[in-house]
């Protein structure tokens, strides 16, 4: 399989297993769980590091600092957020 | 790092990240999901720096560049976080959405300015598709935060000609996609940023207030997409995966919402286009109410033998959850049998209302969902609006072609007597007349929620 082709394929198994584990949520969760995925996705900040490594250029160098500034607060304002919501679930269900 | 331990240590992450929407499913399981998500992107950010690609290490020149951004992303976004109200939840998650949207659309700029002569097309492709789809999500999340802020007004916007403006700018995106992918260039990339951006705005400009959740969910699982593509511009595996997951999870979840408010996302997303502006029935025209003092209230709740209480947005507006539950409680201890009646899009996204009385300590059990607590309203004796308006509009049901209309809503007109505590006659977020408010079993008890409730408790307690 060509590294392409393997690409492809995590993709297309990456999909169908993002289906499936939110298929069955209550409305209740909605609001955590879209904020959890939009953490998640403030993953870019690897990519935004791997630019960075590689920028060479000043204009390079500044954007992808930039793109680090903003995927550092998307992922870490993001599981902080999402933290203080649950947390106050936990308390409902103790009273 | 040898590169099957860099392998190993991002499959992880990925695993890590899985759990993590899993656990977010289900209640009990939801924290510690979240934490799992945390962790997963704790790895995946420290292996990273020792990132083994064809070329050897990750060169490690601008380190103290990157590892200073990172502080200064962390300085802004956890006490962003953590001194956010409640009540301003859904708008900073919309605004994180837009940021990780802002910086796929950076990373594949820089990514777009390296690739050589000999980039495959499906890199060029994944990498100005993330310029387009991760522009629209920033410039898309800043038009939704403004709404949520209220910074805008909430109605749906229309502009003149505004059905050809986005599509005359929905094909330039396209065009000029083309040009920038046929023959490399900055500036026409940044021109196609441009339209990107603007196309993020128009897009969700007509979109009314009441619906930018949907359309926050919606953008959510576009950034997700994009961060994707990026993972394969980068080979980076785990981009790949955490990205489609989210791009995955986020399109059903924003089905879900959809489904819960009882839109079709079609209708939401470009309904604004075929519909007219509407304007309410009789809007500014003065007509009579029926208004009452808190002690009117307070003995029409003296003797009911049920009250539904139904909170909306203008309850954790005024900070009411605590007065709210010391009413319920005194109620409770005289004998009445006190519920919530929760619209599951109460405050401003599905679940919101959970969470703030939650945040109270009102017990579960007293929190009833829509579809149960519905059937119960012609059995009840009053129906306690409190701060909400749009979940129990009648308009919903009666009024075809309203910006509501199809919205399940909560049956509160079944029951024997209505009361209303409202700031003032404005319509709700959705910006639509209640009929309900002028119905002759209707009272109406003007003022801040908190302020009107703590005088309906001191009424209720000199009975």
């Amino acid at each position: 399989m060509s590294e392409a082709m393997a690409l492809l394929a995590i993709f297309t198994l990456a999909i169908f297993v993002g289906f499936e584990v939110v298929s069955k949520v209550s409305s209740t969760l909605h609001t955590p769980l879209m904020s959890g995925a939009n953490a998640i996705h403030g993953i870019i900040l690897v990519g935004a590091i791997i630019v960075a490594s590689h920028s060479h250029t000043s204009l390079e160098l500044g954007l992808s600092i930039a793109a680090i500034i903003l995927a550092t607060i998307n992922v870490v304002g993001g599981f902080v957020v999402t933290d203080r919501m649950l947390e106050m679930f936990k308390g409902k269900k103790k009273s | 790092m040898s590169r099957n331990l860099y392998d190993l240590m991002g499959l992880a992450a990925a695993v890590l990240f899985i759990l993590a929407l899993k656990g977010l499913s289900s209640p009990k399981s939801a924290r510690r999901g979240n934490a799992l998500g945390a962790l997963g992107a704790f790895v995946a950010t420290i292996i990273v720096f020792f990132y083994p690609g064809e070329k050897g290490e990750l060169p490690l020149d601008n380190l103290g560049w990157i590892l200073g951004a990172i502080a200064i992303g962390v300085v802004i976004g956890v006490p962003a976080a953590r001194m956010v109200k409640m009540t301003q939840m859904p708008q900073m998650v919309a605004l994180f959405n837009g940021v990780g949207g802002g910086a796929a659309a950076l990373v594949a700029i820089v990514e777009y300015i390296k690739l050589g002569e000999s980039a495959s097309f499906a890199a060029v492709l994944a990498t100005v598709f993330t310029v387009v789809v991760g522009c629209i999500s920033f410039s898309g999340s800043i038009v939704t935060f403004l709404k949520l802020q209220e910074l805008m007004t909430t109605r749906p916007v229309i502009l003149p000609f505004g059905r050809t403006l986005i599509f005359a700018n929905l094909a330039a995106v396209i065009g000029v996609s083309g040009w920038v992918m046929s023959e490399l260039g900055t500036s026409p990339l940044l021109i196609l940023a441009g339209l990107s951006l603007l196309f993020g705005v128009l897009f969700v400009l007509p979109v009314g207030g009441a619906d930018v959740p949907i359309v926050i969910s919606l953008l959510n699982a576009f950034t997700g997409l994009t961060v994707a593509a990026s993972g394969y511009v980068l080979e980076a595996t785990l981009l790949i995966v955490a990205g489609t997951l989210v791009g995955a999870s986020g399109t059903i979840l924003t089905r879900l919402m959809a489904e819960a408010m009882g839109r079709s996302l079609f209708g939401t997303l470009f309904g604004a286009f075929t519909q007219k502006a509407q304007d309410a029935t009789g809007t500014g025209e003065e007509r009579p109410v029926k208004s009452g003092s808190p002690e009117d209230v307070a003995i029409l709740l003296n003797y009911a033998r049920r009250v539904v209480i139904v909170p909306g947005f203008g309850l954790a507006v005024a900070q009411a959850q605590h007065t709210v539950r010391e009413m319920a409680d005194l109620l409770s201890a005289k004998g009445i049998d006190v519920a919530y009646g929760i619209h599951p899009v109460a405050g401003r996204m599905p679940g919101h209302m959970n969470v703030l009385l939650a945040e109270a300590n009102v017990p579960y059990e007293q929190l009833v969902e829509m579809e149960e607590v519905n059937p119960t309203f012609a059995q009840t004796d009053v129906a306690l609006v409190v701060g909400a308006n749009d979940v129990v509009n009648p308009a919903a049901k009666t009024t075809p072609g309203c910006p509501i209309y199809g919205m399940p809503i909560l049956d509160v007109q079944q029951s024997a007597n209505i009361i209303f505590l409202k700031r003032s006659m404005r319509p709700g977020f959705a910006g639509i007349e209640n009929e309900l408010l002028y119905d002759p079993k209707t009272t109406l008890l003007f003022g801040d929620a908190k302020a009107s409730l703590t005088k309906v408790v001191s009424a209720l307690k000199s009975l």
